[in-house]
């Protein structure tokens, strides 16, 4: 096995198991396409000398800690650091109709998908080819199993309040990026009431966007999912949502 | 080049050769960030994009090059194109996209 096939089969690996992992590659100066393969603690390959490779090194572990790929000078070599943080996680509690269409289009946008339900006729793997994950259970059950990081995304579509309100109070102990939860106005606001009087604090409740997804008239469930889903890529990019005709300002977000 | 992972491995394990395109660097407005990126085949298949389709022709053919040389190239695309093709951006920002054959 040569080097260069080497490397890449170390980042293939660290991409398949959701390591986060970055690459430098020399782009101008000497040694143009040497790689370095850099995770949290290691590093594999090398740029020429071990002073570049450990500034490279730092650069690389900045970079990826702040989930940013760009090109900067390390010597007289250019080099690009390329960043593969471990993917976001989008967890849907509901494994409903609109959910089918949403683990579909999430996963199109690179997000890992769990789903969650305890009525094991709707979570099923007929209904949910392309989850990462699916399990039958309590949504607060299924919380207390899973590792909620600062990355994660919660759209809360069982639509009862039995699981509903488990489903919020749990996934408000989480540090979850995103917590939505579908409605109607009428629902939305009678469940902020019950989970207030269960001694929820308005700070927490603030956390929860219900009516969930953003106001385009979504109706099918493929366009709740696109509800649902922009409102993510907004709230990823600390946008509000509206069209760009009406906004300046750059059209691209960097993404949280 | 994660996007794109899934496809590269599939050709690889098919017996292609595959050479990435990736966006190492932006200036202005360009219609795809910095880690966009594309691959090609040996036998002419492509998969991503490195812009909206203004220079994956050219970054095509450039990459064919890289495979049959083995060697990586800088292409650099921008409105004062730099390069002879009669490509550049829409858009008015300049792009540079790095190309490299993939583990060989």
């Amino acid at each position: 096995m040569t080097d260069a096939i080497a490397l890449h089969e170390r980042y293939l690996r660290a991409v398949q198991e959701r390591t986060p992992v970055a690459t430098v590659t020399v782009i101008r100066g000497d040694g143009v396409g040497a790689k370095l393969v850099v995770l949290a603690d290691e590093v594999q390959g090398t740029l020429g000398d071990a002073a570049t490779d450990r500034e490279a090194t730092d650069r690389a572990r900045a970079l990826l800690d702040e989930g940013r790929s760009t090109s900067v000078m390390i010597g007289e070599r250019e080099v690009y650091i390329e960043s593969t943080p471990s993917p976001p996680t989008l967890l849907i509690i509901g494994a409903v109709h609109a959910g089918q269409a949403l683990c579909m289009f999430a996963k199109a946008m690179g997000f890992d998908v769990i789903v969650v339900d305890a009525r094991e006729k709707l979570a099923t793997r007929e209904r949910f080819p392309q989850a990462d994950q699916i399990i039958v259970a309590w949504p607060d059950e299924a919380m207390a199993q899973l590792e909620v990081r600062p990355n994660w995304f919660i759209a809360i579509l069982t639509h009862d309040p039995k699981f509903d309100e488990p489903a919020i109070s749990s996934a408000l102990q989480t540090p979850a990026r995103y917590i939505g939860a579908i409605g109607s106005r009428k629902t939305s606001a009678d469940r902020r009431q019950r989970l207030r009087d269960l001694g929820i604090s308005d700070e927490d409740l603030e956390r929860v966007r219900g009516p969930i997804g953003l106001d385009i008239g979504a109706a099918s469930p493929e366009e709740m999912a696109i509800s649902i889903l922009g409102e993510i890529i907004a709230m990823r990019n600390g946008r509000g949502g509206g069209a760009l005709t009406h906004a300046s300002g750059s059209i691209r977000g960097q993404q949280g | 080049m994660k996007d794109i992972l899934p496809q590269i491995e599939t050709w690889r394990s098919a017996g292609h050769r595959v050479a990435v395109a990736t966006v190492v660097k932006v200036e202005g407005s360009a219609p795809r960030p910095v880690g966009a990126s594309m691959a090609v085949t040996d036998s002419g298949e492509l998969t991503g994009s490195v812009s909206g389709g203004c220079v994956e022709t050219n970054v095509f053919e450039e990459a064919q090059e890289v495979l049959r040389t083995g060697e990586p190239r800088l292409l650099r695309y921008g409105i004062t194109d730099e390069m002879a093709w009669d490509v550049g951006l829409a858009c008015g920002g300049t792009i540079e996209v790095f190309v490299e054959p993939v583990a060989e």
